[in-house]
């Protein structure tokens, strides 16, 4: 095999196309033909539709059409459940679903209830104006635990409460294990999550081919495949009538992956009744409620330990915002409670949680996808502990990591991916060690009080997490030859940002010894790759990458086959390298990658019995369960004490996520979470009042991190393989994003001196504004 | 809403356009739509985000901020000029790809057009600089460490 490329920063094969402005983005779809879609949206949170009139709307020039949710007729249908409710004992799931149109009672802002199609989208926009809609507004649910409450107004009527899910958990005897502890830390915690936000929105074009008798969909979504098998069922079609294509996608980061949008459903509709192409494209005001987001939990928790600090049991109890509707399962909350535990020893543990429904977007999973609520009231119950306690924060968690030996390390509970959660492989100490020593943990104390000296006010955080990667159920994929030596490959799995243009390129290319850069990937488009589940769960490199890594070793086989029939001699005696096959130590003696496949597809003569044409191969990878990947971060700040501006003077992140396929798109993974994590943890908050309207939808107002709130990051890598797939790999999407909560409050806390003000940081986000409040509030 | 047209002649990467465009018409929608210059991307249409920065006679300015007839006679550099007439990178483009200063690329043109613009007013900036001339523009994938360092690489290329 020529130079090996896998674990190497190799270059970016798509960076051409986006850097010279030649990358197809949605909005670059143009047909000839091409309808525009706007959607007249609900400004109120939760009202009973009186009355919709679309016929002015229907007058404007150059309106062709608008739709309320009686003109779809069967079409109006309630959404699939696409991730159904874990096999727990117990459990307590209400499914209900969105819907194209609201019908009879809107229950978000943003929900639609009319679409309008017309030759231009500023006409369609104009159009919205014409709409004449009535409702009486009802009460809004936003609280959570006055949503539970006795006589709370009811988001879906039909199910007698507002409770969307109940579910517990529980492993070993946690009442008994803290009748016998030394001490228990107990607190309340609420943690909000934001919205993903990425710089592009969503979008989608719907072309019906009423002559081909075909439908194609360009779609701004993570799971092309789980689209078209949906829509083909929805619009009566057959699955190979339905080309779902999902282009270059600009960001996505989970709410691009909840499938079966509105949009989703109406446009194909639409482009069929109509039989003209038409496009939507999200503007960034409908983003911030039309597209789903992740947001908050109160936790009630407490932490039983011995007296030198080792957890004997955890109990939780905590509520989460579901949303109007919860499409999505319990992904996010049974996220949060089994990521809770963390890399910890934790032997009893006996968690419960109710999912609310809400008048307010629809939750689903964002970048940690819940991971980052429970990681935030584990390491701050540490805190507290150690604070308790008088044991060091660094070492009260070095006391309760899982020991090396201990792996497969089982947790009993039901993980997201329907298993019992169980840590495949992983050394946590040495993760450990390594950030205290890049954030210079032991010299800080003296650091600090030298800074005090001079009036500045540093704080340190240390935070450890572990997330659950690369669960299954598979994906696949195609590796072919083409004849001009080049190698093709084909995936189901959309992708955002992440490389996969680059190191499926890399896996395939150290099978066939071939350049990086001759390898070209296709992803996302239902026609080139059938089957397959999508880009979610820090996945896409550990499940397809796997796929990827067998058919190459399928299409390896085939081509040394090949040309140990061609030369007459032994397999064994044979290199491919260079886009070649050759005889080792004869390099004069080879034969194309190319040629090769020109002769594996014979115009005249006969085969073998059992011959395949062409060099290809189509292989799938399940694994057995989720890889867990696991990490440290630590931080220094410095905070102003009477504005609490906050600067990071230094961010360390040590992370193990098994064998590495490229470190550059590995740091740039990172590098991006934790961008989102120090936004959840400081800047970015779903302002609502009590009426369920957003009070801050506008980039202007919803603070993204710019390059001035991102410090520069310290990155190292450990490396325990995964025994799950024949990689080693585990993924990484996330884990940049989940531990910054904690590291904040923990930071925050320690520059301000804040125990000794008497206050605990237990929510997240925090803000300037916020500090101030809490402070002033203890200071009373 | 009455709606009335006017002929506009812009140039754009160095070719004449001569349209006639609704008043309304936002010039981010006439590049990437009536012009087909569909590498200039809109993030947020108020003016936050940059990623649909252009060159307007040299100075970057919000294509989704402002109308198309107000670019009427002006000169209008995007991406799709940056590449020399072999194909050939900008320094920055090179940097970016050099430096993994890109993901989804989203708001990468937007980022190219704005700190090109801040590289010719500034050879040698610090990595402060850069950061402050960076700020108007928001990337979701990179936490722009690597774009920093695309911008000061590209410094020094074109610093010679």
């Amino acid at each position: 095999m020529s130079t090996r490329t896998f674990g190497e920063p190799i270059k970016r094969n798509e960076d051409r196309r986006l850097l010279t402005g030649q990358a197809l983005f949605i909005d670059d779809v143009e047909l000839p033909g091409m309808l525009h879609a706007a959607f007249l949206r609900s400004q109120v949170a939760h009202a009973r539709i009186l009355k919709i009139d679309i016929s002015k709307a229907l007058q404007r020039p150059g309106v062709v059409a608008a739709y309320v949710a009686g003109d779809l007729g069967d079409y109006w249908q309630p959404g699939p459940i696409l991730v159904p409710p874990p096999p727990i004992a117990g459990i307590i799931f209400n499914e209900r679903t969105q819907v194209p149109l609201a019908k009879d009672k809107v229950r978000h802002v943003g929900e639609p209830l009319v679409i309008v199609i017309a030759e231009t989208r500023y006409i369609a926009e104009d159009a919205l104006d014409d709409i004449d809609v009535e409702l009486e507004q009802l009460p809004a649910v936003v609280d959570l635990e006055k949503g539970l409450s006795p006589g709370s107004v009811l988001v879906h009527e039909d199910v007698g409460s507002n409770v969307s899910a109940h579910v517990r958990q529980t492993k070993g005897n946690y009442a008994a294990a803290a009748a016998k502890a030394d001490r228990i830390i107990k607190r309340r915690f609420w943690y909000e999550h934001g919205i993903s936000s990425p710089i592009e929105t969503r979008g989608v074009v719907a072309q019906w081919d009423a002559r081909a008798n075909q439908m194609t969909i360009w779609d701004t979504t993570q799971a092309p495949v789980f689209v078209r098998n949906g829509l083909a069922g929805m619009l009566g079609l057959n699955e190979r009538q339905v080309r779902v294509i999902a282009p270059f996608v600009g960001g996505g980061f989970g709410p691009k992956i909840m499938m079966f949008y509105p949009e989703e459903v109406l446009l194909p509709w639409v482009s069929m009744k109509l039989n003209r192409p038409v496009k939507w494209i999200e503007d960034r005001l409908e983003h911030f409620f039309a597209t789903t987001h992740e947001r908050g939990q109160i936790h009630d928790a407490e932490m039983a330990l011995t007296g030198d600090g080792r957890i004997v049991g955890i109990k939780d109890v905590f509520l989460h915002d579901g949303g109007a509707y919860d499409p999505y399962g319990l992904t996010v909350p049974i996220n949060s409670q089994c990521t809770l535990l963390g890399p910890y020893v934790v032997p009893n543990y006996d968690s419960t949680f109710t999912q609310v429904f809400t008048n307010l977007p629809i939750v689903t999973p964002y970048r940690g996808a819940g991971r980052q609520h429970g990681v935030f009231v584990m390491e701050r119950l540490l805190d507290f502990a150690a604070n308790e306690l008088n044991i060091d924060r660094a070492e009260i968690r070095r006391r309760n990591l899982i020991p090396p030996d201990a792996f497969p390390y089982t947790n009993e509970i039901i993980y997201q991916d329907f298993e019992v959660l169980e840590y495949d492989s992983g050394n946590y100490e040495p993760v450990l060690d390594m950030a205290l020593d890049a954030i210079g943990y032991n010299a800080f104390k003296d650091e600090q009080a030298a800074a005090r000296l001079q009036g500045r006010h540093l704080g340190i955080g240390v935070a450890c997490y572990v997330e659950g990667t690369g669960i299954g159920p598979y994906e696949g994929a195609k590796v072919q030859v083409q004849s001009n030596g080049k190698v093709s490959v084909a995936t189901g799995i959309g992708t955002q940002g992440q490389g996969h243009f680059t190191v499926f390129a890399q896996i395939a290319a150290d099978q066939l010894g071939v350049a990086v850069t001759d390898v070209d990937v296709v992803t996302g488009d239902t026609d080139q790759f059938y089957w397959g589940a999508g880009t979610f769960a820090s996945r896409g490199a550990v499940v397809a990458g796997n796929a990827v890594n067998e058919a190459s070793k399928v299409v390896r086989k085939k081509a040394l086959k090949l040309a140990s029939d061609l030369f007459e001699c032994s397999e064994d005696d044979l290199v491919i390298e260079d886009g070649k096959v050759s005889i080792v130590g004869i390099p004069e003696k080879f034969v194309k990658l190319g040629d090769l496949a020109n002769q594996a597809n014979p115009m005249r003569g006969a085969v073998q019995p059992g011959t395949e044409p062409g060099l290809e191969s189509t292989q799938y990878f399940g694994p057995k369960m989720g890889a867990t990947a696991n990490g440290v971060h630590a931080m220094i700040v410095e905070m102003d004490p009477r504005t609490f501006d906050l600067k990071i003077l230094k961010y360390v992140v040590v992370h193990d996520c098994g064998t590495v396929i490229n470190p550059m798109i590995l740091a740039g993974q990172i590098h991006g979470g934790v961008a989102q994590g120090i936004g959840n943890a400081f800047y970015e908050k779903l302002v609502f009042d009590d009426q369920g309207q957003l009070l801050n939808a506008s980039l202007a107002d919803y603070l993204l991190p710019t390059a001035l709130e991102v410090p520069r990051m310290e990155l190292a890598h450990t490396v325990t393989k995964s025994p799950l797939n024949p990689m080693g790999i585990k993924g990484a999407g996330e884990a940049g994003a989940i531990p910054g909560g904690p590291l904040f409050a923990q930071a925050i806390e320690d520059a301000l001196d804040l125990k000794g003000r008497g206050v605990e940081l237990l929510e997240i986000p925090l803000s300037p504004s916020r500090l101030f409040e809490l402070t002033r509030n203890a200071q009373r | 809403m009455d709606t009335d047209h006017h002929e506009i002649t812009v140039s754009v990467n160095g070719v004449r356009y001569q349209r006639r465009v609704e008043s309304r018409l936002l010039l981010s929608d006439f590049l990437r739509h009536d012009l087909a210059l569909a590498g200039t991307h809109v993030g947020c249409e108020h003016g936050v985000c940059g990623a649909c920065t252009i060159l307007l006679d040299g100075e970057p300015v919000r294509s989704c901020l402002m109308l198309a007839v107000q670019a009427k006679n002006h000169e209008i550099s995007t991406v799709e000029g940056l590449t020399n007439k072999d194909g050939e990178y900008h320094p920055l483009q090179q940097a970016m790809h050099d430096h993994h200063g890109l993901q989804c690329g989203y708001c990468t043109p937007g980022i190219l057009m704005t700190m090109t613009a801040f590289l010719n007013e500034n050879g040698s900036p610090s990595e402060d600089e850069v950061r402050e001339a960076l700020s108007g523009n928001l990337c979701r994938c990179t936490g722009y460490q690597n774009i920093v360092d695309a911008v000061m690489s590209a410094a020094e290329r074109m610093r010679g």
